[in-house]
């Protein structure tokens, strides 16, 4: 049997330089006339060590990283094809302790299988889900996700099971999934990392979604900044289709469900489901008013289920399993498993997917080892540009949706970037203003304006104009953004503006922990 | 390097005629225009209007409601630089107005010699391997001083 090597093509991994040393690879293999069998995999998270390759050894696979393409040439001479001693050998990389203390479900296969083969899939778990589905019947497979306590990945944490009853229960010759894949949140790329590395898990949970509804046709809204994640699930498509696991008979089954790939334009408010669904019916993206519900008028008027990529791609081993096993999991009304991705300037940067309840603290310190830089740490913004900026003081929170909203802050798409003691916050805030003014859709007057009228009076708190007048208007200004706007892009961006100011108002010039002076 | 097609009116009424079919159509009729001629040209708004049943002010107002859609042709190769939150704590503020000094534009500019568009870009998903940024359509992550000079030196080569 030929050697094999599995090496990460996920585009943080391409970033790094994955690319080159595949070359460098291809090169050593011709210069020894060898014939190895190269795998491309998605990346197992562990970014620090990107690009990682691993290789097949009798007593497992043993990764090396991170390697650079003039390292590929030392490490065959040291024998990489045995798994032989080299300074960049970890070992096996489920002995790692950042994968090790994980519980992996959503993310079981992605880094480890061929990402665009059918066979990797089947061998490793892949469409017992829907197999299960084809059993239960469409009630069953609706009751199985509610009990499993899946709530909404994409940020709003809605109940998974509730939307899909209540598309079940709508009466439409024609209904639809579409899949959120608008990961528009800096510090997040979890759904990149599985549309990239485990694209057949999103299939197959859109498809158990379109039995369950009773929906024969998906589309699946990607961001354009993502062109890897694009080809990759468009090959997919285009593999599953040819196979019959997409098209007029799934599996030999008498359910029909097709799937297309449609690709955003860059607006950040698309990431938000009605806007979404107005882009994808060709309009510019503008925020709903709800009622009326997606799930009874969505995509061209017809009943959709929406879902973020990560609730859907969980969809399989919930099937698989069954719900108790994934509701046995998580902290308080946080059930199972969620992706965190630490990012920015952890030391540790990558994707981490555990049961709900770590601390903040625990996310932070230990598994994400503190700052790269090496400085202190000052604050972690959670839940992308509209989510909270924590500070030391709370770190005890535990990871779950409640427990985030009690601190003034959420856990959104879970995002955690980390900042070190150089941070300006009043300048983050005003960031967070200005994003908001570059991004809001115009439909409501609290979010097209507040944000412009945001970032004038932080510029002015800043050249310490009125300082005291001046943060009590951003505090109002904040409370009618929050309680006016239609969606969450103005609604939710006075977190980190409010949070900013609160935790840290020695930036926004306040002498020493006076918060009550805000 | 990606080599665009100078504006045909023959060849924009084929790319919207392949696309029209689709439901909601737009955005991939966009995107096509785009991928082929660099930018959306103004004359084939009223051309994607008549297809579409819109309005051309519709049209239009989709085409500069999206961040993606280009007015004016992009130089030779288009550089995004990540701004967003996780790139920002790695110090992408500082390099992004390097970047800028250095090549003499603003935001969405391109070079006097035409050969480099400079684009803000809100994310690519290389959070954990911050400051990113994406040469046409190759990324590059762990931005430092050192790599984004020789990137632009990359980008300003014929």
């Amino acid at each position: 049997m030929n050697p094999r090597l599995f090496v990460s093509r996920d585009a943080g991994a391409l970033a790094l330089g994955a690319d080159e040393v595949e070359r460098a690879i291809v090169l050593a293999e011709q210069r020894r006339g060898l014939s190895i069998e190269i795998v491309r995999t998605g990346s197992r998270g562990l970014f620090w060590l990107e690009p990682m390759i691993e290789v097949a050894t009798p007593e497992g696979r043993i990764a090396y990283g991170p390697v650079r393409a003039q390292d590929v040439e030392g490490m065959f001479e040291a024998g990489l094809l045995d798994g032989g001693p080299h300074p960049l050998r970890l070992g096996r990389p489920e002995e790692l302790p950042f994968l090790k203390r994980q519980t992996r479900l959503t993310f079981a296969r992605c880094g480890i299988v061929d990402r665009l083969s059918l066979e990797d899939y089947r061998a490793h778990g892949g469409f017992r889900g829907l197999e299960r589905a084809f059993a239960l019947g469409a009630p069953a497979i609706v009751e199985e996700v509610v009990g499993s306590g899946l709530r909404g990945r994409g940020g709003a944490g809605f109940p998974t099971g509730i939307k899909w009853r209540t598309a079940a229960q709508a009466q439409a010759a024609q209904k639809y999934i579409v899949c959120n894949a608008d990961e528009g949140d800096s510090g997040t790329f979890a759904d990149r990392m599985i549309m990239e590395g485990d694209p057949f898990s999103l299939i197959e949970g859109m498809t158990i979604a379109g039995i369950a509804v009773g929906a024969t046709k998906g589309y699946v809204y990607v961001r354009s900044e993502y062109p890897h994640a694009i080809e990759i699930l468009r090959r997919a498509v285009d593999i599953a289709r040819g196979r019959g696991y997409l098209g007029a008979g799934v599996m030999g089954s008498p359910h029909a469900f097709d799937l297309e790939i449609r690709v955003g334009a860059g607006a950040y408010v698309c990431g938000e489901e009605t806007a979404l669904l107005d882009s994808l019916e060709g309009k510019r993206g503008m925020v709903r008013a709800k009622p009326p519900l997606p799930a009874h008028k969505g995509l061209f008027g017809r009943p959709t289920v929406i879902n973020n990529v990560i609730s859907l791609a969980s969809v399989p081993i919930i099937l698989a399993e069954g719900a108790t096993a994934y509701r046995d999991l998580g902290y308080g009304r946080s059930r199972g498993t969620m992706p965190i991705q630490l990012a920015g300037n952890a030391r540790y940067g990558g994707l981490f997917e555990a049961a709900f309840g770590l601390t903040l603290g625990e996310i932070v310190d230990e598994i994400g080892g503190g700052t790269a830089t090496g400085r202190p740490v000052r604050a972690v913004q959670v839940g992308g540009p509209l989510g909270a900026y924590f500070p030391r003081a709370l770190f005890e929170t535990p990871f779950d949706y409640e427990a985030f909203t009690a601190a003034g802050g959420l856990i959104g798409h879970g995002g955690v970037v980390v900042f070190d003691d150089t941070v300006d916050m009043a300048r983050q805030a005003r960031f967070a203003m200005e994003f908001c003014s570059i991004e809001s859709c115009g439909k409501c007057t609290p979010c097209r304006i507040g944000s412009v009228r945001g970032v004038e009076v932080i510029d002015r708190i800043a050249k310490g104009e009125r300082g005291a007048e001046n943060r009590k208007l951003l505090v109002e200004l904040c409370e009618t953004m929050k309680l006016g706007s239609l969606c969450a892009l103005g609604g939710f961006v006075p977190y980190p503006v409010l949070s900013a100011l609160t935790h840290f108002p020695e930036d926004f010039g306040i002498a020493g922990g006076d918060a009550e002076a805000a | 390097m990606t080599v665009f097609e100078k504006w045909s009116e023959a060849r924009g009424r084929e790319i919207i005629a392949a696309h029209e079919a689709l439901e909601g159509a737009t955005l991939p009729i966009l995107h096509a225009l785009q991928e082929v001629f660099g930018y959306v040209p103004r004359e084939a708004i009223p051309l994607v209007a008549g297809a579409l049943n819109l309005t051309r002010a519709e049209v239009h107002g989709i085409v500069t409601f999206y961040h993606d859609f280009r007015e004016r042709p992009p130089g030779a190769r288009v550089l995004k630089l990540c701004r967003a939150e996780a790139c920002q704590s790695m110090g992408a503020d500082a390099l992004a107005e390097h970047a800028r000094e250095k090549l003499r534009v603003d935001w969405g500019g391109t070079t006097a010699d035409g050969r480099l568009t400079l684009e803000p870009v809100f994310c690519l998903g290389l959070c954990a391997c911050a400051p990113a940024a994406m040469l046409d359509d190759r990324v590059v992550g762990a931005l430092d001083a050192a790599r984004l000079g020789a990137l632009l030196d990359e980008a300003g080569r014929r």
